[in-house]
């Protein structure tokens, strides 16, 4: 087993950091900005055809017949293949495989691949997808999780245990819920919603395949995931994993929606391998939001009881997921949904149990803040509640609340670095809580919000004793390193991570290192960019990988110029004698001493999470080697006319552990704002009254714009954690989570009404308003025109 | 991404070439301006035309000016962003300037037209998707079904007008010039948009929209655009009211208008507004108050329906709310009429 290595965190030879805590451009930014990023789309090969999926018009129905026979016959195409052509069952969740590529015999929502066409080019296939024939038996449709699971007939999973189209149960209790609720000083019970959303990327789901002469099978597909990829190619096509390679292209944007395998990705293989042409097939908008795997709708019940000094001593929660068709990784949300809750509080009894269901509706699955999105946003609200019914400042009542550092959190996981209370501290003091909050005037509002994410976790996906991150690292007579990572840049600028530690181990101006990422034939595994890990493992990893290379180097140098080892430097492209400056070469000449010396120079590196987690089932899920923390503070101003919120500024703090590029991190922070917000606001991924997706295009699924932006003011707390790298722990899912507490929590300063349903459409929040008879008295006390009673017909 | 459907293009210098092109190939033809409804709509195979003819390279169809009695000729071809920015649009019609300021967002009023706003297909929830999207549903009347799913067993379709020009023009009395290989017409706008969903406008095959006039204003007109959206740009109205208040020297409203639009097919003109505003001094709680019965009789003169997406009774709420801020913004607005 890949040792777990505690590099430090600080560098050991020295006291400050020459690259890191720096803010540095990504090493892509540049091609992005310019437009020669090569993206799956933009890849085209001799002879590519083009392939388009033909998708099920019922929500829920048997297939009976197919008749490609006249799509065959259309000129142009090459080859058409259904269901029958790739039965074998995949699912990024080994225990809950139950996707096929395209529908073997049953449809399960509208938009469910159910064949595809390989022709010479889009139009010519989108032509032959209409001549398909498909007769379908029509079965029952269940798109309400609570009915659904009741489902006595026309099961969605007719092989599963049920009832019902349970998906996944769990139910879990730490300590005497019952007593200390009974116990409690105050208990407070509520109910609350989260409506569905989805990660809208900008670059649609795109792949491509090629056999070449000898068989070896390559697909290049914007996923983050590719070693899963890799994996479910070969046990789909039956294929040997070593004759499949897989690739990620530069990737316009995943947040979750792209760590399954996808239908397309084994539909172009297939294709290529029958018509032995390449293949390529890009989604349409409006298949993206087909194959979704977004934020699960969650109904939500939370009880929580504190003592008198509003110390919480209980909390109880129950929670129906719609999971949508398939299972996707519908149980490690079911788990997370409950397990994730468990800091920055200090919880002494715990029980929750969620269930997930199945629905005829796209697949949900991770979306930033997996799982655990949803139950922050109710548990957070009920927290305020409890601070109004015990007269305490919300900010206060966290901080009572705090659990602490190097802690053990009730259901088991252990805490390293915590830096809650300096994020409390931060947000309180830039925003000017003290002085502002309630006294902004009726229809202005501050709310502030707290919340806990995983960085990486312990649990692979698949049981193993390999490493969970490799890295490899070539060093040339040039003075250049070349990084081999299978880790996914999505976007948040991984591969940037890497290049920025190898050149701050190694002394390299970051110029001079090379990353090769996420190619199955040329990187190592790593498990992929989800969970919050890549930093965390793939960091770690390779400083692991450099302190190889560093300690040959360092040799080589002492050894040549009979000095100590403690005397030499690698910094900015040169190695020094720090005692004798006449000494300093280049880096390309002390890699050429240290290859003479040691032979050709190359190092691996790998990252394993300690044993982690609670000693019962399910314990590993949600245990992750570090925390990160966030505290948000949200100021709205309610339109008590129209129910329109204007969110105006947000201040986020975030503890990251160590920020290696502040202003990635930054912009991490301030991307996931705008994203929970967007969320709360306006996004709503639902079907209508026919089971239709209500607006699967980006004109109807209302995504911010720069305008709708508020303010963002992201500022980085720094708790050093003894396990990241350097201290570094994550920074890509965690800031989101209190955004939509906070923004109801404002909502609640500025006009005292409690939102606890999402989204915050300003036709709800008017009835809201309305219904807690929000008025325009209220108005002219604050003397403000008297708006409401207008539209209080 | 979701492909064009094959058309031939011709992009011919001047009208008459234009006129000519779209009377040999009768209705297989369709006329292009900037594209930004109509490339839209190929792509979701609402239409189906053989040959698209740009009026983009037809420099006579592009621009605006004062009209010699002083009011604004407009040509067709004329981009959205340049009506909104013109300092002739902003003191002469300054409703239209803002209406055409608040269409979808910068890019779409660069390409976008003002002849291509006005000649805007109607909007529906059911009818604005692609053509899978479409066949799941089972079509629907206004396009390659025989239902309605807006109004149950409905037998006419009531997609939603959603140009933002169109009450703003309204309200300014303007007159279409309309160009066929067989003539000239002019028809005011009143007159031009029909209940009819599926083709709300008066407009036969052959012809080209050329120049939209309007006419002079009073010394003392204002106007204002009010529109209500999900997000502060690209989206389409989900309401839009555009209010016209001719004043006399003293401030005293002696002539208003108010025109609704995104409720129906057709833009609606609140009844008895001029009546209720006349009269009543700017600033004064008189104005107010007849701006709150105005609100009141917009409110109960329509009856939003659930065409476009959104809650139709969220929009039917919003309707007095809208109608009386955009009262009050083009009261409080400096006058700009010269
Ligand atoms: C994302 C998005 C958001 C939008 N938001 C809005 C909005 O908020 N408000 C709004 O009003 N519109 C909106 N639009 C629609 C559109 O951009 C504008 O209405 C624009 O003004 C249309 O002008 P165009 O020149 O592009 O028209 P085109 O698309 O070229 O034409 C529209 C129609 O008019 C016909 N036509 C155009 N010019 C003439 C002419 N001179 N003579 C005869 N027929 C002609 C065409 O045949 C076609 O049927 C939006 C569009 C998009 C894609
Ligand atoms: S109103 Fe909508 S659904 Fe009804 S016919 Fe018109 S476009 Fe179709």
């Amino acid at each position: 087993m890949a040792a777990r290595d505690n590099h430090g965190t600080s560098p050991p030879w020295g006291r400050s950091f020459g690259v890191l805590g720096q803010p540095h451009r990504k090493l892509d930014g540049l091609a992005k900005a310019t437009g020669s990023a090569v993206y799956a789309d933009d890849l085209a090969l001799p002879g590519m055809l083009h392939a388009k999926t033909l998708r099920s018009p019922h929500a829920h129905a048997r297939i009976e017949s197919i008749d490609a026979s006249k799509a065959l016959a259309l000129e142009g195409v090459h080859a058409v293949i259904t269901g029958r052509d790739l039965p074998e069952r995949y699912g990024v969740i080994p225990w809950t495989q139950d996707e096929t590529a395209l529908a073997v015999d049953r449809v399960r929502f509208i938009g469910d691949p159910v064949a595809a066409v390989a022709a010479i080019d889009e139009d010519t296939a989108n032509r032959a997808l209409k001549l398909i024939e498909v007769r379908y038996q029509k079965l029952t449709a269940w798109f309400d999780p609570a009915s659904s699971l009741a489902a006595q007939t026309d099961r969605i999973h007719p092989d599963t245990k049920g009832p019902g189209n349970l998906s996944k149960h769990v139910h879990l209790c730490f300590g005497d819920v019952d007593g200390e609720l009974a116990g409690a000083a105050h208990t407070i019970e509520g109910e609350y919603e989260f409506h569905g959303t989805t990660h809208a990327p900008i670059e649609p789901h795109c792949a491509v395949a090629a056999v070449d002469a000898a068989g070896l099978l390559t697909v290049w597909s914007s996923t983050q995931i590719t070693h899963y990829v890799h994996r479910a190619l070969a046990k789909v096509l039956h294929l040997e994993a070593h004759k499949i390679r897989v690739v990620q292209p530069c990737l316009g944007g995943a947040f979750g929606g792209k760590s399954d395998p996808f239908s397309l990705e084994f539909c172009v293989a297939k294709l290529a391998m029958l018509t032995a042409r390449p293949v390529k097939m890009l989604y349409t908008r409006e298949e993206v939001f087909y194959a979704h795997r977004g934020r699960h709708p969650m109904q939500m019940r939370y009880r929580t009881g504190v003592d008198k000094d509003g110390k919480l001593r209980a909390v109880d929660a129950k929670i129906l997921i719609d999971g949508g068709s398939y299972s996707s990784f519908g149980l490690v949300t079911t788990y997370y949904a409950g397990q994730l809750l468990t800091g920055p509080y200090h919880f002494p009894t715990y029980r929750f149990d969620s269930t997930r269901v199945f629905t005829n509706k796209p697949p949900c699955g991770p979306k930033r803040g997996h799982g655990s999105v949803q139950p922050r946003f109710a548990f957070e609200i009920q927290l305020d509640e409890l601070a109004g019914r015990l007269e305490l400042d919300p900010i206060e009542i966290r901080r009572r609340n705090f659990q602490g550092d190097f802690t053990r959190t009730v259901n088991g996981q252990r805490v390293t670095s915590n830096g809650f209370l300096k994020c409390l501290d931060e947000v309180e003091r830039l925003s000017r809580w003290k002085e502002r909050r309630g006294k902004l005037g009726f229809g202005r509002g501050l709310g502030v919000a707290g919340s806990m994410y995983i960085s990486g976790t312990n649990y692979p996906v698949y049981p193993n004793d390999m490493p969970q991150a490799g890295i490899q690292i070539k060093l040339d007579r040039s003075g250049l390193a070349t990084v081999f990572t299978g880790g996914n840049d999505i976007g948040q600028g991984s591969n940037s991570m890497c290049a920025y530690i190898v050149a701050e181990e190694l002394g390299l101006d970051l110029s001079a290192v090379r990353v090769v990422a996420a190619d199955t034939d040329l990187c190592p595994v790593d498990l992929g960019a989800y969970s919050s890990r890549v930093t965390f493992m793939v960091g770690n990893a390779t400083i692991d990988a450099c302190r190889k290379l560093r300690g040959q180097i360092v040799q080589a140098l002492a050894e040549k110029w009979q000095v100590a080892k403690e005397r030499i430097r690698l910094i900015a492209g040169q190695a020094l004698d720090l005692e004798d400056a006449a000494r300093a070469i280049s880096i390309a000449e002390a890699f050429q001493i240290a290859e003479a010396r040691f032979d050709t120079l190359g190092s691996t590196g790998s990252y394993n999470t300690p044993t982690l987690g609670g000693d019962y089932r399910g314990g590993t899920i949600g245990a992750a080697p570090a925390y990160s923390f966030t505290a948000h503070i949200v100021e709205v101003d309610v339109d008590v006319e129209t129910g329109q919120l204007t969110c105006e500024n947000v201040w986020i703090a975030h503890d990251c552990g160590r920020a290696l590029n502040p202003m990635i991190v930054a912009g991490q922070m301030e991307g996931s704002v705008y994203m929970g917000l967007a969320e709360a606001l306006l996004e709503e991924h639902t079907l209508n009254r026919f089971g239709l997706h209500a607006g699967p295009n980006l004109l109807d699924y209302k995504l911010p714009t720069s305008v709708d932006t508020p303010e963002l003011y992201a500022r980085i707390v720094e708790s050093i954690d003894p396990e990241g790298p350097y201290g570094a722990k994550e920074a890509g899912e965690g800031p989101l989570h209190p955004a939509l507490p906070a923004l109801s929590n404002a909502v609640f300063d500025a006009v005292g009404v409690r939102l606890r349903r999402l989204p915050f459409t300003p036709a709800r929040v008017l009835s809201e308003l309305r219904a807690a008879g929000v008025d325009a008295k209220r108005h002219a006390q604050a003397g403000l025109p008297a708006r409401a009673e207008k539209g209080a017909r | 991404m979701l492909r064009l459907p094959a058309f031939a293009l011709e992009r011919p210098r001047t009208l008459r070439a234009a006129l000519e092109l779209l009377a040999e190939n009768g209705q297989s033809a369709m006329v292009v301006a900037g594209g930004t409804d109509l490339l839209p709509n190929l792509k979701h195979e609402l239409f189906d035309p053989k040959l698209l003819v740009s009026l983009a390279e037809i420099d006579e169809l592009r621009g605006l000016c004062a009209s010699a009695e002083g009011g604004l000729e407009i040509g067709a071809m004329t981009p959205l962003a340049d009506v909104a920015t013109s300092e002739l649009a902003r003191t002469r019609a300054p409703a239209l300037a803002q209406a055409c300021g608040l269409v979808a967002g910068p890019q779409l009023r660069t390409m976008g037209t003002l002849g291509g706003n006005v000649l805007l297909d109607t909007r529906c929830q059911w009818y604005n998707q692609t053509y899978f999207w479409r066949s799941a549903l089972g079509f629907c009347l206004k396009k390659d079904g025989s239902a309605c799913h807006v109004v149950a067993g409905g037998k006419k379709c009531v997609a939603a007008a959603s140009n933002d020009s169109a009450p703003a023009l309204m309200s300014l009395g303007a007159v279409l010039h309309f160009e066929s290989a067989s003539g000239a017409r002019e028809v005011a706008i009143d007159e031009f948009f029909t209940g009819d969903g599926i083709q709300n406008k008066k407009i036969a095959p052959g012809e080209i929209l050329t120049c939209v006039r309007i006419p002079p204003m009073p010394a003392g007109h204002r106007g204002a655009y009010g529109k209500l959206r999900d997000r502060g740009s690209i989206d389409f109205p989900l309401l839009g009211v555009a209010v016209r208040l001719d004043c006399s020297s003293k401030d005293v409203v002696e002539n208003a208008d108010l025109v609704l639009t995104a409720l129906a097919a057709q833009p609606k003109r609140v009844k008895r507004a001029s009546e209720t505003l006349a009269g009543t001094k700017l600033g004064t709680p008189a104005f107010d108050e007849a701006a709150e019965k105005v609100a009141e009789l917009a409110y109960q003169q329509c009856r939003p329906l659930a065409n476009i997406p959104g809650d139709a009774n969220w929009r039917h709420e919003m309707v007095p709310v809208w109608v009386r801020r955009t009262l009050a913004a083009a009261a409080t607005e400096p006058n700009v009429t010269t």
